[in-house]
């Protein structure tokens, strides 16, 4: 700003505010993720006789696994940085993946329910399915800022409501036959195609939350909401947009995840939001707002992911799976809070 | 339930017979307390005589509230002593002041709002019936005959939640006493109630004062002073001034004691040629906070707003600027009526303001200071067609503005939690610089900041109305308002008493219109 160079009389004074650059939080999840795939590799040469790592199609279905979670991740990771929760994503996925589906049905399949839905263009369900995650969204969106609601209980309320529509819509039973395009978006480039699509929404949204103004509401939103509306940002809308896009996500991961397994049932989804939560706390997302990265929330879905296919691997009971990974996700909360205490007490 | 029983379950504290060995109830000696930058009690005394009330006075910060968190325990002085009933004790907490006999009202009051009057009086100390659960007859029984003593009329039963601020006050004080205390604190207690309410207050402050209770009365009003206190203490800048009998001075007398000093020349203000009204607000009123407020800017002028904590100086601010629209009156800006209904409304104006409460409603304590200084420029100049922030540009112009404004920091990705009060003001007055403002107002912008940001700030503002900016400054210390000013503008419960020009504004002046 020239206009205070001549008043102020500062220049000669002013040192200069030296570039330093800090090393991202991420890098101390990344080690942890490598960390635990060298334990994984390690513990397999000892117990099961083989590499852990080394096994292309094990790693393929890790990160095949961990797609589907991380798209949703990435949307509640928006969410959580306005200082909001998304209980809804689990119960979104089989919402939208049930309507989608009918929509998504070849003729050739004996069981077609709706026989003039069939054979339709692949964009058909992939848009029904994105808008039904968008309402849910917008839906939850809405009900927190217009009804001031929190977004826990907004979303616990989308969650029940969106699996009843889920069981409802076609009286419980499952829809398989899908045409072979739309099937080719969880199976194209060699079965890679959800991976692919999982690291291209990761790209943009690291982009939009750390170049754009949308990206700047979100973190001013859940650092600090009343000086977000003093600097004249409208919370109400911005809250919304980011629920909708939240929901959005659910959506495209719950096309990814029908057209890969080539069936949609009631019952897909359960325990979805949770993991999603879990990648994003265990990327380093504050659960209080305000501070997060979606590159760290990739991240924590990869050590998601990694650990799960490592246990199966050593074949650990499915049991000790659970309560290990409980476990996890309650000691990424903890340092998250310790982390918090210490940036209090400095101040 | 027998009588034993409620004796081993409600400790009597501080029920150490009221005999007359000791001249004074209460005696502050030599307490100096210094939090980082101010020196906020030095060396002050006070002396409370049992059976009295007696007053405090002073302007915001001059360490009333300070020294009485000290009395209660929620400080610990850096030196001095405190002495009750004559002897010398230690108050590491509130709870063992509470349980030495020395209870406080605090002015936002700590009652919970869920529960009721009885369980918020008898917490911790509930009557227990023979199984060891809590006796709820007996403790209705004990919270009326408490309240027989107190003539208040209140249910017992009741949820704080539905009661009126006097109400909730009466259950404070009722607590309060049900210690038994020995010294009762009061920290403008009627700064929320009505008339007839105070009447109340003052009966039950009467019948306390006469069972030798001595009473600490922490209050602006001059008129509360001379109708229920029998002597008063003044304190300024964080030292004691004098102790005196009601009776024995005038009003006058008073505020000379609470303004002494006279205006220093740490404010650099300059004669600027004003230029036309560029800010125009009339009969302004939002129901229940302020009324009918009218008043311009001209470009380069510096409007004061003198008034008291809760005067509605910062509400009208706030009004403005559409963080809380007011229900009716208009804004004109040039000449045109402006329709502000959001903060974002006041930014497309031209208009910056910064906030009173840096944490509050300041601050993104979780960013850094490149993020907290861009907030409010996300809308215009700095973002391209698609959303995309000119980070580069950005980070320029804010740099440049830091260093114009001396922010001390390593560098622009430092969070502003890690800065000073001082530099965390700095960073949030670049905030508003690089929106280019025509209008800005600074709510109390030196709170709580040491001297030398304090004058860094002055000069700023000072450049600022050069440059034909129009200036709204708020702010509870009355030197900096005059030394800084062109007119001042006074409030007083909600409403303009006044619009002083700078040739007849002084603290006398200011403070009679500020005080009523």
């Amino acid at each position: 700003m020239t206009t205070l160079n001549d008043t102020m009389n500062l220049e000669k004074e002013s040192q200069g505010i030296k570039k330093k650059r800090k090393i991202p939080s991420e890098i101390s999840i990344l080690l942890v993720l490598i960390g635990i795939s060298i334990m994984f590799e390690i513990l397999g040469w000892i117990f099961v006789g083989q590499s852990f790592l080394m096994n292309m199609s094990r790693l393929q279905i890790i990160v095949l696994q961990v797609s589907v979670i991380g798209i949703i991740a990435i949307g509640v990771t928006m969410v959580i940085i306005t200082g909001g929760i998304d209980l809804s994503s689990g119960s979104v996925v089989a919402m939208s993946a049930m309507i989608a589906a009918t929509f998504a049905q070849s003729s050739s399949w004996p069981k077609v329910l709706f026989p003039t839905l069939t054979d339709l263009p692949f964009v058909v369900p992939l848009i029904v399915g994105l808008a039904v995650g968008a309402l849910a969204g917008f839906v939850n969106g809405w009900l927190i800022t217009k009804t001031k609601i929190p977004p826990f209980i907004a979303t616990l309320g989308m969650m029940v409501s969106a699996r009843g529509v889920a069981r409802w819509y076609t009286d419980g039973s499952p829809v398989s036959g899908f045409t072979k395009e739309f099937a080719m978006l969880g199976n194209a480039l060699d079965r890679w195609m959800p991976v692919v699509i999982f690291i291209v929404v990761a790209i943009i949204f690291h982009v939009v939350m750390r170049y754009t103004r949308f990206g700047k509401f979100t973190y001013a939103i859940g650092a600090n909401p009343q000086a977000a509306r003093v600097s004249g940002i409208n919370i109400d809308r911005h809250l919304i947009k980011v629920y909708t896009i939240a929901g959005l996500l659910v959506g495209l991961a719950a096309m990814v995840a029908i057209a890969r397994i080539k069936t949609a049932q009631a019952g897909m989804g359960l325990m979805y939001e949770l993991d999603a939560i879990a990648a994003a706390v265990i990327g380093g997302v504050s659960l209080s707002g305000g501070r997060g990265r979606i590159a760290g929330t990739v991240i924590g879905a990869l050590i998601l992911g990694v650990m799960l296919s490592g246990f199966t691997f050593l074949r650990i009971d499915a049991y000790y799976q659970d309560i290990i990974k409980g476990a996890i996700i309650v000691v990424a909360v903890v340092i998250d809070q310790q982390r918090q205490n210490k940036r209090k007490k400095t101040t | 339930m027998n009588s034993a029983a409620v004796e081993e379950a409600v400790p009597v504290n501080g029920a150490i017979p009221r005999d007359q060995s000791f001249e004074y109830v209460l005696e502050v000696v030599n307490v100096r307390k210094e939090f980082p930058g101010v020196l906020a009690l030095d060396n002050v005394e006070l002396k409370i005589r049992p059976g009295t009330v007696h007053a405090l006075m002073g302007e915001n910060g001059a360490g009333k509230s300070t020294l009485m968190k000290v009395i209660a325990g929620i400080y610990q002085p850096d030196s001095g002593e405190v002495k009750l009933r004559g002897e010398t004790i230690t108050l590491e907490n509130p709870l063992k002041a509470q349980e030495s006999g020395i209870a406080m009202i605090h002015q936002e009051l700590l009652l919970m709002n869920q529960m009721t009057v009885a369980e918020n009086i008898w917490i911790r100390r509930e009557p227990k019936n023979t199984f060891g659960l809590i006796d709820h007859s007996e403790m209705h029984k004990m919270t009326e005959d408490l309240f027989d003593r107190l003539n208040i009329h209140l249910d017992p039963d009741a949820e704080i939640s539905t009661l009126s601020v006097a109400n909730r006050q009466m259950v404070e004080i009722a607590k309060a006493v049900s210690f038994n205390s020995d010294v009762l604190i009061m920290d403008e207690p009627t700064s929320a109630i009505t008339e007839t309410e105070v009447a109340h207050l003052f009966d039950i402050i009467r019948s306390l004062r006469k069972q030798g209770i001595g009473i600490v009365y922490i209050t602006h009003k001059m008129n509360e002073l001379f109708e229920i206190a029998d002597e008063f203490s003044v304190f300024r800048d964080g030292k004691y001034i004098g102790t005196h009998a009601s009776s024995d001075v005038t009003r006058d007398d008073i505020i000379q004691m609470m303004v002494g000093r006279s205006v220093d020349q740490m404010f650099p203000k300059e004669d600027v040629e004003l230029g036309d009204v560029l800010l125009s607000v009339k009969n302004l009123t939002l129901e229940g906070v302020f009324q009918d407020v009218s008043f311009d800017v001209r470009a380069g002028e510096i409007l004061g707003f003198a008034g008291l904590v809760g005067s509605g100086r910062s509400n009208v601010a706030e009004a403005i600027f559409g963080v809380t629209p007011a229900d009716s009156g208009s804004v004109w800006i040039e000449g045109e009526e402006v329709h502000i209904k959001t903060p974002n409304d006041a930014i497309m104006q031209g208009m910056a303001f910064l906030t009173e409460d840096r944490k509050e409603t300041g601050c993104f304590l979780s960013l850094d200071i490149q993020e907290n200084i861009q907030s409010a420029v996300l809308h215009e100049n700095f973002v391209n067609g698609g959303g995309f922030v000119d980070q580069v540009k950005l980070n320029e112009e804010s740099e440049a503005l830091c260093q114009k404004l001396r922010v001390k920091t390593p560098n622009m990705e430092e969070a502003i939690e890690n800065l000073s009060g001082g530099n965390q003001q700095k960073v949030l007055i670049a905030r508003w610089l690089l929106t280019h403002p025509r209008i800005l107002i600074l709510d109390e912008p030196t709170r709580g900041i040491d001297v030398g940001a304090k004058s860094e700030i002055h000069s700023l503002v000072t450049q600022l109305a050069h440059k034909g900016v129009a200036v709204i400054m708020i702010s509870s210390e009355l030197p900096e308002v005059l030394g800084m000013s062109d007119r001042v503008l006074v409030m007083h419960e909600g409403h303009v008493t006044g619009i002083l020009d700078r040739s007849e504004a002084d603290q006398v002046s200011v403070m009679n219109l500020a005080a009523q």
